[in-house]
């Protein structure tokens, strides 16, 4: 094929030519390169290295900004060089965005060369950290990342068997960027479609031997696949089912499986962002609920079916917003405090209403409550909510999802009732485990572990580990649909998700495993630290025994659950198993660090989201051997509605892994569209 | 002034600011930069430093004057400074922000409104310096002349 310059994958296809022994006599020239400071000192000498070293530099002075032209231009760039400290955004919350929605290796940079700092570049999955003022030498061999990363990513997708799933890695990537992009439906038919459609045929017509043809999912495909999903049922969709419905030559259960995690990362996602977007205001519009069918074109009716919104939730959250929408914010509790109320109401909203929360989550008819909460409500809301009415599973989604929330995330399961107690504590206990392990954890786990540490102010772990986007959370209330979510992202996100936990199961989950769906075998295969097992009970936490070899890594979309499974084992909706299953899924995310940082953030990422979503696609083969019998529960799909359940449940189960994540701050609702 | 004197005045005036302190390696980065494509690139990022060190070095001013400041801000614009003054190679004003920092975090505020006026004294010194400087360029260059590249060792 022919690559020029500048086009979008055109630097890809040189790139991975070089990265494959390939041709490019130019590389690493014409490597591109993103570097955001918002200092204009550092930043012009930056882009004259740069420039110096040959490589095509993008500059910009605001994390916002960058994001948004990665998301732009999905495959635009091979690297990202980024600040410590940035006013508008912290440079790891940058990292950890571009980690889980482009799967970029990105350098971290600061006059700060402080142990601390460099620790946190390491947990948050940089790979590399420099100390200003940065010399060229230093930069002219940073093209060093961007191989390794190519040839992390493809490693860990041969031993697959997946000769043909090419490019889940960098399918994932820019399946992720499809739906940070820009924030209009719009983007998704036009300019992307375009650049898919071409893309697609290129990357599928240059296959050789080395590279694997990225599968891009074009506006088209994804539509064709998320009718599938719906077709299935969120809780049903499972890869190879939507890959049967969407009929399309070519395309592989990996390839869906693994744009299936990513589908619920970006649900996910859209929730927290829409809760950060709307920032303290309970009801951006008047009306509360109203944002909610705004949202931008993404199909929360799949996502409110998917999870169970309850309608009781709905309602109750609209009166609350309602009531309170005299001022925007409504709830007179300052947000900080909301929060916490809400971290404390959700578990006690979230037991108490376990009963609710089950036929809430099942019925799952709000796609706008899905939505409309994150937008419309304010964490501080979703507290009020919560204290108006119980049944607000979906708050503690919101609340959890809400980056800021992990305090939210981690009171639940602090705060719980009796029943939610004894969760708490164990999951609390469990989370703090975690957590530490976590922590010690080199940054790999990715965004768990990210969180972890960027977040772990709160000491609890598990919010942190929630936070991370990963569902952790969301592993418990996603529980509706398959006991054990594999998070997504996270492998060791406990597979609490997996199904519509009662109350029991709840108990028994958090017990057992201490709120975390652990899980996720694929890290350990990933082989990340055995050791870290969370001491929750992890029945059989895979991850520690089945490395395979890193399958999972090159796929993690279809693996988390299929790892968080494992540790569940025994019964994937049953509780049980999940509670096993929360200790694998936390552990593996210290673990993966193993030089996969960023992908095994995404991953994680995309697990968690998965997760939530749905039941995990299908784990790989592979897995399928390591997981004692997970496979089944996280086969059922989770849809748009799993994930909304998922988070639900998780809620509702004080398991408070909720997705509190997002901390996407970066990304636009917008760009969630569907 | 002949080429040859001014460009050997030229060497010289480098050599001392780099021995006494106001520059360092790089700088001398910043120098091998610059080329026939990017002929006033170290002069143009010196200027850049200096426009945003005013406003950093303001904004520090009007932070340290409230009555109960912030002393997390402070350190972020002194990070922020230390960053930028060690990118162009002012050695000391970057050796200034590292001991600002340091009475930040001990909550010193009389260090900290010293080391403001030190930072504020070493930002001006080293610009007048690098002005001079440049001025001399300029005119080995209408000579005829041409910059002699400097080693630091």
């Amino acid at each position: 094929m022919n690559f020029g310059r500048g086009g979008k994958g055109v630097g890809a296809g040189s790139m991975s030519a070089a990265v494959y022994g390939g041709v490019s006599d130019q590389f690493p020239a014409g490597l591109r390169v993103l570097v955001v400071d918002d200092d204009p000192t550092c930043l012009m000498i930056l882009e004259r290295m740069l420039r110096a070293c040959r490589y095509e530099v993008t500059k910009c002075n605001r994390a916002e900004i960058a994001l948004n032209l990665l998301r732009q231009n999905k495959n635009g760039f091979d690297v990202v060089i980024s600040d410590v400290h940035m006013p508008d955004m912290d440079g790891f919350k940058l990292l950890e965005h571009i980690g889980l929605e482009m799967d970029l290796p990105v350098i971290m940079m600061s006059a700060d060369d402080g142990k601390q700092v460099v620790m946190k570049g390491i947990t948050h999955g940089a790979c590399d950290y420099l100390i200003k003022p940065v010399r060229i030498e230093a930069l002219k061999n940073i093209w060093q990342h961007v191989v390794r990363k190519k040839k992390n990513e493809w490693k860990d997708l041969d031993p697959l068997g997946s000769g043909v799933e090419d490019g889940d890695r960098p399918q994932k990537v820019s399946d992720d960027a499809d739906y940070t992009s820009s924030a209009n439906e719009d983007n998704w038919k036009g300019t992307k479609k375009r650049k898919d459609g071409e893309e697609e045929v290129e990357e599928r017509d240059e296959t050789s031997t080395l590279k694997k043809p990225r599968v891009v999912w074009s506006v088209e495909l994804h539509q064709q696949f998320v009718a599938a999903v719906n077709q299935l049922g969120v809780d049903k969709a499972v890869p190879k089912k939507i890959l049967e419905l969407m009929n399309v030559p070519g395309l592989t259960r990996e390839n869906v499986a693994s744009h299936l995690q990513k589908y619920r990362l970006y649900l996910k996602r859209i929730c927290s962002a829409q809760q950060q977007q709307n920032g303290l205001n309970l009801a951006p519009q008047d009306a509360p609920y109203v944002p909610l069918s705004s949202l931008n074109g993404f199909d929360y009716q799949a996502v409110a079916a998917a999870g169970q919104l309850q309608p009781q939730s709905l309602a109750t959250l609209q009166m609350a917003g309602l009531g309170r929408s005299g001022s925007k914010s409504g709830i007179g509790i300052t947000n900080v405090d909301q929060k916490n109320l809400f971290c404390f109401e959700n578990p006690k909203s979230r037991y108490g209403d376990g009963r609710h929360q089950q036929q809430i989550a099942n019925a799952g008819n709000q796609p706008n409550f899905l939505h409309g909460i994150p937008t419309t409500m304010e964490p501080r809301q979703l507290a009020h909510f919560q204290q108006s009415s119980q049944s607000f599973g979906n708050l503690n989604i919101q609340v959890n999802t809400h980056a800021t929330n992990c305090t939210s995330l981690m009171m639940p399961m602090a705060q719980q009732q009796p029943r939610g107690a004894i969760l708490n504590e164990v999951a609390a206990g469990n989370v703090s485990r975690i957590a530490s392990q976590l922590n010690p954890s080199n940054g790999n786990a990715g965004g768990l572990v990210r969180s972890v540490v960027a977040e772990n102010c709160r000491g609890q772990v598990y919010n942190p580990v929630v936070t991370q986007g990963s569902s952790i959370a969301v592993k418990h209330p996603a529980e509706f649909s398959c006991s054990s979510f594999p998070l997504a992202s996270t492998p060791r996100i406990p597979s609490i998700m997996s199904k519509m936990p009662t109350q029991d199961d709840i108990n028994s989950r958090l017990k057992a495993a201490g709120g975390f769906v652990p899980s996720y075998d694929i890290f350990s295969e990933l082989q990340q630290h055995k050791s870290q097992d969370w001491a929750l009970p992890s029945v059989g936490l895979n991850f520690d025994g089945s490395q395979n070899t890193h399958p999972v890594q090159g796929n993690f979309d279809v693996s988390p659950s299929v790892l968080v499974n494992q540790g569940i084992s025994s019964d994937q909706k049953s509780e049980a198993n999940r509670n096993a299953s929360p200790a694998g899924s936390v552990t593996l995310l210290p673990g993966q660090a193993n030089g996969q940082t960023i992908n095994q953030r995404q991953s994680i990422n995309q697990h968690l989201i998965g997760l939530h979503v749905e039941s995990l696609p299908v784990p790989k083969v592979d897995r399928d051997q390591n997981l004692n019998s997970q496979h089944t529960l996280y086969s059922e799909q989770f849809g748009q509605d799993d994930l909304m359940a998922a988070i639900l449940k998780q809620q509702q189960f004080g398991l408070g892994a909720v997705e509190p994540e997002f901390d996407f701050d970066g990304f636009p609702m917008d760009n969630l569209r569907v | 002034m002949e080429v040859v004197q001014m460009q050997r005045r030229f060497a010289e005036y480098t050599a001392s600011l780099f021995r006494e302190g106001f520059l360092d390696a790089q700088f001398t980065q910043l120098q091998q930069l610059q080329d026939e494509t990017n002929p006033d690139f170290v002069e143009e990022v010196v200027s850049l430093f200096f426009e945003d060190s005013e406003k950093l070095v303001n904004n520090l001013a009007k932070t340290l004057d409230q009555q109960n400041f912030d002393y997390k801000k402070v350190d972020a614009l002194v990070h922020q400074l230390k960053g930028s003054s060690a990118s162009i190679g002012a050695q000391r004003v970057k050796n200034v922000c590292v001991a600002f920092r340091q009475f930040c975090e001990d909550q010193n505020v009389e260090a900290c409104l010293g080391c403001l006026q030190q930072v504020k004294q070493e930002c001006f010194l080293v610009k007048n310096k690098l002005e001079t400087l440049f001025r001399m360029e300029q005119q080995i260059v209408a000579a005829g002349g041409s910059i002699p590249v400097m080693e630091y060792n």
